[in-house]
Parts: structure tokens; C-alpha cells; sequence
């Protein structure tokens, strides 16, 4: 990260209010984003996924989002009008959802999804929008391009989706994208294809990469940097390549606790939760 | 323990006949745990299914079947069989009765099999796999994700079972759960001397679990390994091997290697 970051995130809360209660789910996350793949991992509820939603301003109704600061390049996020968030959404920000049978419209092709995709914001002919689906298409690794642009959603498979899911939100050419468990409805083989995919793509052209997951070992292996998220807060945060010499006991927990390939243990030691996990000031420097 | 040979499982008729297993075989001894390995769609679960014998009027099943002294006649299962041969599923939020709770749950396999002292059962059901009494008259939805699992394998113990089948038991849950029920599941396998048949996609969880595995695609069985094999990563067959490479994470080089298995 030597030149400016692209996203900055100070102090960031997500508070819903409930009949129980006030419940934080995002409680003063802060960090940087450059032209790097940054990985949050958690446990379901640790405030990972709300945090990318917040970035783009779409928290669910009732939900109230504050931070010091909330910044892509320059503009700031948290009061920036309708107008300006929708063209931020998709053309500078996008967000790569989990399963691809839910994200996609099912009674429009997917060439058509992806040319609006494109001429929403980046108005040309149709004709050129076409050209570059077509592109984008074959960019993704997608063998036969006409056939899948003529297609409708549930007539691909699941990594095919998700690779039609890469090419709809890489098309607008942003700078970020966020991508929320991408793979973890595919099977492994098939998820690390996808990933090279985005991966490849993420370097040639520079761009950004939030990647939201719960798999701690493929956030180390696909990604730079690591925050580790637990109760809203960011616990640890650290370079990918350090994550086994991680310190805070809750990620040394999460880690030990994975059943491993190479060592029989006949006990898998358990996560014992501390409260003071929750208390503690802030990330980890 | 449980012998099966040439287990064919055929879905629709004609044109739209799928062929989801093909000559599957396999012969498990009392007390091994045994693990199914392949990607969706390979049929593991099917063969699971198929030896439960919840496949009739589902599918068209052939081949040979056989637990301890019973041989199977085809989707038929003794009322005995099904007292000793149970089953936990993947999803803890769709296999439990939401308007059933925890105690009417764990009461009806001990009613349907006629047994005696159920309150005593449920009780020291909940308690083996660590839930204390308070549970047993909460429902499904007032209780978390690893619990309601740990009441699915609850269900399972009531009956005194000698085989338990587990579809995916953990992958629904949170590591950290998964870790909890991995060591609850290992336990009562000590306990209780029981045989596990394991089905799951992640290979790291059946090396635990199991001694020996078999990995299947497209409803055939590619290579049949003891776990030892995997732990050296020295499986013979190139599938077995990629999908080993795969379960070490993101790797950008070896992903250019990876074929297509048709």
C-alpha cells in the first residue's frame, strides 16, 4: 500500500434496534483498503458480512450505520446523496453475493443482465455492450460465450453462476469489489477455479478486494492481509503469510480447532470464549 | 458389519433416467468408522439413503445389501433394522419438527420402537451429548445451530443403535461448533462402540473421523484408501489427488493443473 488508500473506514458501527434491545453488530471497525486483497474472516454473527454491507449503504431497514469516517477516494460514504451512492454502487464498488441462484434475475438471460450491468454505468451502443459481455464472458473462463450469454440462470451450474456473477460486477470496471463468501456454495475444486478467476482479473487491472469468508485457511491462502472479526470488533489483524504466528487467542483458537490432514489428534482442542474479548479497546495494532 | 455389493440407484424413468449410483460396494467391520468422500453430485449421500432404505418410490435400487446377519431385501427394513442402523442429516435447522419440542423429538423414536422408561431415556440422551435437562422443553428455533445438531444426534442415541449415518453432520456449523461436535461424535464412538458411516466433502473432518474412506464421482467409486494414505497425500488415483491439492486452499499454480473429471 504506497499510494493513498482507496477505502478508508474509521470507527465503524451497525446497531439494530430490536424488542430485545440495542444489538451491535458492527462496534468501531476501522481500516484501509489499497489495491490489495484484504480478507475479514468470522464466525457466524461476527459482524463481517454487515460491515461490507455498511461500505455500500446497504444495511437492511432499521439498522443504523455511524463511523468517524467512511471514505472511497475522497468521497465520503456516509452522507453522499442517493445519486452519487448509486453511482458509486457497481460503477466504483461492487459486491460479489454467495449464491448466485439468488443474486441473478431468473427470467432475464444473462447476457441481458450483464449488458445493464455495463450500460448502466457506462452508457454506449448496444452493439458495444454486447461486444464487451461477450468479452467478459470469455474472461471468466466461460468456454462458450454465445451459448451462456443466451442462457438463463438456472440453465448454468453453480460455478458457471458465480463466474457469470464475476463478469456482471467486473464489467462496470470498479475499483473495489467485495465479495461476500463467493465460493462457499461450490465444491472445492470447482471454488479455487472461480477464485483464480477473480484473482487474475484483480491483478490485471488493479483493483481492490474485500473478501468476506468464514474459511480462515483460504482467506490465508487467497489473500495479503487478514482482519479477524469476532463479536463486531476486528481482534487481530495481520499479513496472510502470519496468520500461524497469529496472537489473539481467539484466532489461535479458531485455528487450532480445524481438524488438520497431516496430524491424527484424537481431541480437537475447543474455542473457549473470553468476554473480555468483547471489552478490550479496539483492533489490535 | 455392513456388506454391500453392486448397489445401483437409478432416479426417473425413460428419457430422464439419472443413473446417481453405479456398482457401489463396500464392507465396513463393527466399530470402524467409514467415510464417503466426492464433490455434489457423486451420489455419496444417495448410497447413504439407499442403505437407510428411504428410497422407495424415490428410486430404482439394486444390487445387494447386508447389516450383521440381515441381508436387506430392497427398500424394505425390518422394524429391528431400523432401531439399529440410525441417522443425523446435514441441515440441524430443517430436520428437526419446528412445532415439536426438544422432548416430543427425542420421545417418538423411543415410542415408535416401543421402549420402556423414555423420560429416563431423553434425559440421559440430552445429557450424553452435553445438554442438561432445561432443553427438553424448549423448540428447535429457541436453541442454536450446534445445539439443535447435538439434539439430531441425540435423536439418533435413544434407540441404542449400533450404526449411525451421518450425512454432513458438520458442515452447517461454525468451526468451532464443528470442532464441539467432531469431539462429541468421537466420544460416543468410544462410549458406545458404535460403527459410523461418515458422508462428507471435506476431507480434513473424514481423515479424523474415519480409518478408511472411499472417494466417489459421478456415482462410481474411484479409489478406495486407508486414511494413512491420506495423511502421506500419497492417493493413487488423479482425482483423489486433486481434490487433496484443493483441500490445501488457494494455490495459483496448481489451480492451472486441475482436469476435468467427466
Amino acid at each position: 500500500m504506497t499510494d493513498s488508500p482507496l477505502l478508508r473506514v474509521e470507527d465503524l458501527h451497525v446497531r439494530y434496534n430490536t424488542p430485545t434491545g440495542i444489538v451491535n453488530a458492527v462496534s468501531g471497525v476501522s481500516f484501509e483498503l489499497g489495491r490489495e486483497k484484504l480478507g475479514i474472516v468470522g464466525e457466524s454473527g461476527s459482524g463481517k458480512s454487515q460491515t461490507g454491507r455498511a461500505i455500500l449503504g446497504l444495511t437492511a431497514t432499521g439498522g443504523q450505520v455511524s463511523a468517524r469516517r467512511l471514505e472511497f477516494d475522497g468521497t465520503d460514504l456516509l452522507n453522499a446523496d442517493t445519486r452519487t451512492m448509486r453511482r458509486i454502487r457497481g460503477g466504483c464498488i461492487s459486491m460479489i453475493m454467495q449464491d448466485p441462484k439468488y443474486s441473478l434475475n431468473p427470467v432475464m438471460t444473462i447476457g441481458a443482465q450483464i449488458e445493464e450491468a455495463f450500460l448502466v454505468h457506462r452508457p454506449s451502443s448496444k452493439a458495444e455492450a454486447r461486444q464487451r459481455t461477450l468479452d467478459m464472458l470469455s474472461a471468466v473462463k466461460i468456454r462458450a460465450p454465445e451459448r451462456v450469454y443466451r442462457a438463463y440462470p438456472h440453465e448454468v451450474s453453480g460455478g458457471m453462476g458465480q463466474r457469470v456473477m464475476i463478469a456482471m460486477m467486473m464489467i462496470p470496471e470498479p475499483d473495489i469489489i467485495i465479495a461476500d463468501e463467493p465460493t462457499s456454495a461450490l465444491d472445492v475444486t470447482v471454488q479455487l477455479q472461480v477464485l483464480a478467476v477473480l484473482d487474475d482479473m484483480l491483478s490485471d487491472r488493479g483493483m481492490g478486494l474485500i473478501f468476506i469468508s468464514h474459511d480462515l485457511n483460504l482467506v490465508a491462502s487467497f489473500c495479503d492481509r487478514i482482519l479477524v472479526m469476532y463479536g463486531g470488533k476486528v481482534v487481530e489483524e495481520c499479513a496472510a503469510t502470519d496468520l500461524e504466528q497469529a496472537t489473539h487467542p481467539y484466532t489461535r483458537g479458531l485455528l487450532n480447532c480445524l481438524p488438520s490432514l497431516d496430524g491424527k489428534r484424537d481431541e480437537l482442542p475447543i474455542l473457549r470464549r473470553d468476554p473480555s474479548w468483547l471489552t478490550d479497546a479496539g483492533p489490535v495494532e | 458389519m455392513i456388506d454391500i455389493r453392486n448397489l445401483n440407484v437409478v432416479f426417473g424413468h425413460g428419457g430422464n433416467a439419472h443413473h446417481a449410483v453405479r456398482d457401489f460396494s463396500m464392507r465396513i467391520e463393527a466399530g470402524q468408522s467409514y467415510g464417503l468422500v466426492g464433490e455434489s453430485g457423486s451420489g455419496k449421500t444417495t448410497v447413504l439413503r439407499a442403505l437407510a432404505g428411504i428410497l422407495e418410490r424415490v428410486a430404482r435400487v439394486s444390487g445387494e445389501m447386508s447389516v450383521g446377519q440381515e441381508s436387506l431385501q430392497g427398500q424394505q427394513r425390518s422394524r429391528d433394522f431400523r432401531r439399529r442402523v440410525q441417522m443425523v442429516f446435514q441441515d440441524p435447522y430443517g430436520s428437526l419438527h419446528p412445532r415439536h419440542t426438544v422432548d416430543t423429538i427425542l420421545g417418538e423414536p423411543a415410542r415408535v420402537h416401543r421402549l420402556d422408561r423414555i423420560e429416563q431415556r431423553v434425559v440421559q440422551a440430552l445429557e450424553e451429548v452435553g445438554l442438561d435437562a432445561s432443553f427438553r422443553f424448549r423448540y428447535p428455533h429457541q436453541i442454536s445451530g450446534g445445539q439443535r445438531q447435538r439434539v439430531s444426534v441425540a435423536r439418533a442415541l435413544i434407540t441404542e443403535p449400533e450404526i449411525v449415518l451421518l450425512d454432513e453432520p458438520t458442515s452447517a456449523l461454525d468451526v468451532s461448533v464443528q470442532a464441539e461436535v467432531l469431539n462429541l461424535l468421537m466420544r460416543l464412538k468410544r462410549d458406545h462402540g458404535l460403527t459410523y458411516v461418515l458422508v462428507s466433502h471435506n476431507l480434513a473432518v473424514v481423515a479424523h473421523v474415519c480409518e478408511a474412506l472411499s472417494v466417489m464421482q459421478n456415482g462410481s467409486v474411484v479409489e478406495t484408501l486407508g486414511v494413512q494414505q491420506l495423511r502421506d497425500h500419497s492417493p493413487q488415483m488423479p482425482y483423489t489427488r486433486q481434490l487433496l491439492t484443493a483441500s490445501f486452499g488457494y494455490d495459483r499454480a496448481a489451480i492451472d493443473a486441475f482436469e476435468e473429471f467427466a
